[in-house]
């Protein structure tokens, strides 16, 4: 074992969350070193055009992706089933090196509504506890919207997101979203132009008296400089987005918000290929003493630290928690323990939407998430649900992220998957065709949740991390509802042919398709010890000097893409660990 | 950091590559028919690495039938898939370096929890011919190669179903994993040695690697006027 020289901070995965830690520490003059298993990315060369516009390497076999080979996780739809490896990449994709998933995300960049972080007091108080089923397990995050507004905001600011408010100090704005949270101010910079799809969908769901907006995008529009003076340029549509990393410098990123700067601070430093194995603890458990890591030759190295943020990826979190044996473990039989409780998903449905040779699309113009537009009527508590019987919903989307023709063609329902008429399908389509979407939240239950295989393995021999998950009957209510909701638009859209692809109660979760990236839970937070694993700053209740980051910290899972959400918990965690923690080392609430 | 949209290789680029673009060149069936004409000879030019003789035989009778050639457009074997396929057998990937192979191997699992077979893309391909041929041979007396194009379609279709009891492996695996590398080989860049001449491209109306539209996003509902270009500058 080799024993490095201790630091005052270590921050575990270098993505999203390690980098605005890693930012906000370096002031402070803390010692700080990053530890990623990866390699070190950056726009150039390793995004660089014309390579980057390869849908094989990039969409298809997934460059930008942690390798399955070396660490993957097993899953089963029940408790009592025996788990399988999750083998060849579909339902999410793990991200790996410097600037993880944030290098290959869409930049949808969005706020939690108020009623997500206070969702069981919330459901509980409008509509009764018995509203909710015996098993659904949803909680409050220990704080509110208003309490997370300004760090909402500052990761917007950092990111130069674009968008449209649609509720600026309660005021409602015309083109916004007026089911939002009130902001204090307007995104950094206006929406991206929609795409011909959006457009056609936006004018549809007005005309029925919904409300369409520009998806909040960290697809700058514009010339952008972020607080911390690094640029961004705007979006060329070039539809290498999603999955790919950006040439063009338009898709926010730790590599192009922060790490210009971060990189040069003389108190920070980056260790890539290192795997960490291990959080220390001494010998009371109740204080981590640093971490243990694999480097780039297989040698065992310590990394003593005073303080550890684990800012891995949202199951990675939950992982190094149970192998280091921070925290108790959740049991599904009792409900009792922490680490891994709570794990949900996201429930996806989309239409394809195929007009005639005269409508011409042009589907290969699109952006991760500038260019669409989005109707919210149906997500979050922005409607009655008394009358439908389940918890959460779902935004609609409207338009496409590219035309990449390996994944994204799509053909009229009732086309062979193969064969001539395939082909004659594959022709007339392409170009006239788009997508509606919906993306739903998933509830937190208590037989749905993550622990160590018993019988897989990762390259070091370690256990891999085993998810038990299914869909419950609140999420196929949730997703019919809003789905039909879709239909309505797309009718109005008059389209000669509509395709669906719709989860209908008795089918089982499958791993084949992708559905989003955004799993949560694992190490959640809250106000208590009892139900959750960290505070309301995402520090450890039972190990002070431990912080968790990322949406491992989900209660539940929300109709919203995390990443928005992700970033205000992160600068809210750093705020408190900067003008509390450093001063006070021990925890900042009482258990 | 600075702020550089786009650099001068890439403007060169796709300012050479925009030159020698023609108008008509969206669909252009003229341009479709002289790629068929000339596929037969770029196609016999390629000697597989990793088929044996029997089974680059069968691959290329089953990809003719997945995407064959017609007015429309290339078929997958003008368009070099079985190419395609075969350098990919020799890559990473069709030694499963992408995929978690560690066993135990449980094939029998719901299918809804994934590909769960000992067999990396090689090892599946080189079984999956062998068992398919031996059934044809059983029924028709004949390898698959041999059978009419109707034979084929006959065969894909209850491999696809899962109508044919395989030895070593469910026919539906093999056939999902060979329609999607079919797929691959049609519509990825041409540097991978399919989709030749980018027809596959030009047939839907794909521009390939030009990634820029900050000017057409602007045109709402107007036909783009520009043909493919390839990763490696060639345009269609």
């Amino acid at each position: 074992m080799i024993r490095m020289k201790p630091v005052d901070v270590v921050i575990v995965g270098f993505g999203w969350t390690g980098a605005i830690m890693g930012i906000e520490l370096a002031d402070t003059g803390l010692n700080i070193l990053a530890l990623e298993r990866g390699a070190y990315r950056d726009t150039s060369p390793d995004f660089s055009y014309p390579h980057n516009a390869d849908e094989l390497a990039y969409g298809i076999r997934g460059k930008l992706f942690q390798p399955l080979s070396r660490e993957t996780v097993t899953i089963r739809h029940a408790v009592g089933d025996t788990a399988v490896p999750y083998r060849q990449y579909g339902s999410f994709l793990f991200g790996n090196n410097v600037g993880g998933a944030g290098i290959h995300w869409n930049g949808q960049h969005y706020r939690p509504s108020p009623e997500d972080l206070e969702l069981h007091s919330h459901i509980s108080k409008r509509y009764g506890a018995k509203f909710m089923p015996d098993d659904m397990q949803i909680q409050d995050y220990g704080l509110t919207y208003d309490e997370l507004e300004p760090f909402l905001e500052q990761f917007e600011v950092l990111c130069g997101t674009s968008g449209r408010a649609g509720n600026i100090n309660g005021e409602i704005k015309e083109g916004g979203n007026p089911f939002e949270g009130p902001r204090k101010r307007d995104y950094p910079t206006p929406p991206v132009a929609d795409t011909y799809g959006a457009r056609l969908f936006a004018d549809a769901a007005r005309a029925l008296g919904m409300h369409p907006f520009p998806q909040p995008s960290d697809n700058a529009s514009q010339p952008y400089t972020n607080p911390h003076g690094v640029r961004l340029g705007p979006c060329n549509l070039c539809g290498y987005c999603e999955r790919f990393g950006c040439f063009m410098y338009s898709k926010a990123s730790p590599q192009t918000t922060i790490l210009p700067v971060l990189m040069r601070k003389p108190n920070f430093a980056l260790r890539t290929h290192s795997h960490v194995t291990r959080i220390n603890l001494d010998s009371t458990g109740k204080r981590a003493t640093g971490v243990t890591y694999i480097d780039a030759q297989g040698r065992q190295v310590e990394q003593p630290a005073d303080l550890v943020i684990v800012s891995a990826f949202q199951m990675h979190n939950v992982r190094l928690m149970l192998l280091s044996g921070i925290g108790t473990p959740y049991d599904p039989n009792t409900g009792k323990g922490v680490i891994g409780k709570n794990y949900a998903y996201q429930m996806m449905s989309s239409l394809g939407v195929f007009f005639d040779q005269d409508v011409a699309i042009n589907p290969f113009i699109g952006a991760g998430s500038g260019g669409v537009q989005i109707v919210d009527d149906f997500n979050s508590d922005h409607f009655d649900h008394a009358a439908h019987g389940f918890v959460g919903g779902a935004y609609i989307y409207g338009g496409q992220t590219g035309g990449r023709p390996i994944q994204q063609l799509i053909v009229p329902p009732g086309t062979p998957g193969w064969g001539a008429a395939w082909k004659k399908a594959a022709k007339e389509s392409y170009l006239h065709a788009t997508t509606v979407a919906t993306h739903g939240s998933v509830m937190s239950y208590r037989d749905r949740y993550l622990d160590l295989d018993p019988t897989y393995k990762d390259v070091f021999g370690q256990p891999l991390l085993r998810i038990t998950f299914d869909w419950h009957d609140n999420e196929y209510k949730m997703s019919q509802f809003v789905t039909s909701r879709a239909q309505d638009i797309v009718r109005q859209m008059k389209p000669k042919a509509t395709s669906l692809t719709l989860r209908k109660p008795g089918d089982h979760y499958d791993v084949r398709q992708y559905q989003t990236t955004h799993t949560t839970g694992g190490v959640i937070q809250g106000s208590s010890p009892e139900t959750s694993a960290l505070n309301r700053y995402q520090q450890s209740w039972d190990v002070h000097n431990v912080f968790v980051t990322g949406a491992s910290a989900f209660p539940q899972n929300l109709g919203y893409n995390p990443t928005g959400l992700i970033g205000g918990l992160t600068y809210n965690s750093v705020k408190a660990i900067r003008e509390n923690y450093l001063k006070n080392p021990g925890p900042l609430v009482q258990a | 950091m600075s702020n550089k949209p786009s650099s001068p290789s890439r403007r060169v680029f796709l300012r050479q590559s925009m030159a020698a673009v023609p108008a008509v060149g969206l669909l252009g069936t003229s341009a479709l028919a002289q790629t068929q004409s000339a596929a037969p000879a770029a196609q016999a030019a390629y000697t597989p690495r990793y088929f044996t003789a029997p089974e680059w035989e069968f691959l290329q009778a089953a990809v003719d039938r997945l995407i064959p050639a017609d007015e429309h457009g290339p078929g997958a074997l003008e368009a070099g898939v079985p190419e395609f396929i075969d350098r990919e057998m020799e890559g990473a990937y069709g030694h499963g370096g992408f995929w978690y192979m560690q066993g135990p191997f449980a094939p029998d699992t719901h299918p809804t929890l994934g590909y769960q077979l000992r067999f990396n893309p090689r090892e599946l391909y080189r079984t999956a011919i062998a068992a398919i041929d031996d059934w044809c041979q059983k029924q028709h007396q004949s390898t698959f190669a041999a059978l009419s194009p109707e034979e084929r379609d006959g065969v894909l279709h209850a491999l696809e179903k899962g109508d044919i009891t395989l030895d070593q492996l469910p026919a539906t695996s093999f056939f999902a994993q060979l329609l999607t590398n079919t797929k691959e080989g049609y519509f990825a860049d041409p540097m991978y040695g399919g989709n030749k001449h980018m027809a596959a491209w030009k047939m839907i109306g794909f521009p390939g690697a030009r990634a820029d539209f900050a000017d057409w996003v602007e045109q709402p509902g107007k036909v783009y006027p520009l043909g493919p270009v390839s990763i490696e500058g060639d345009k269609a």
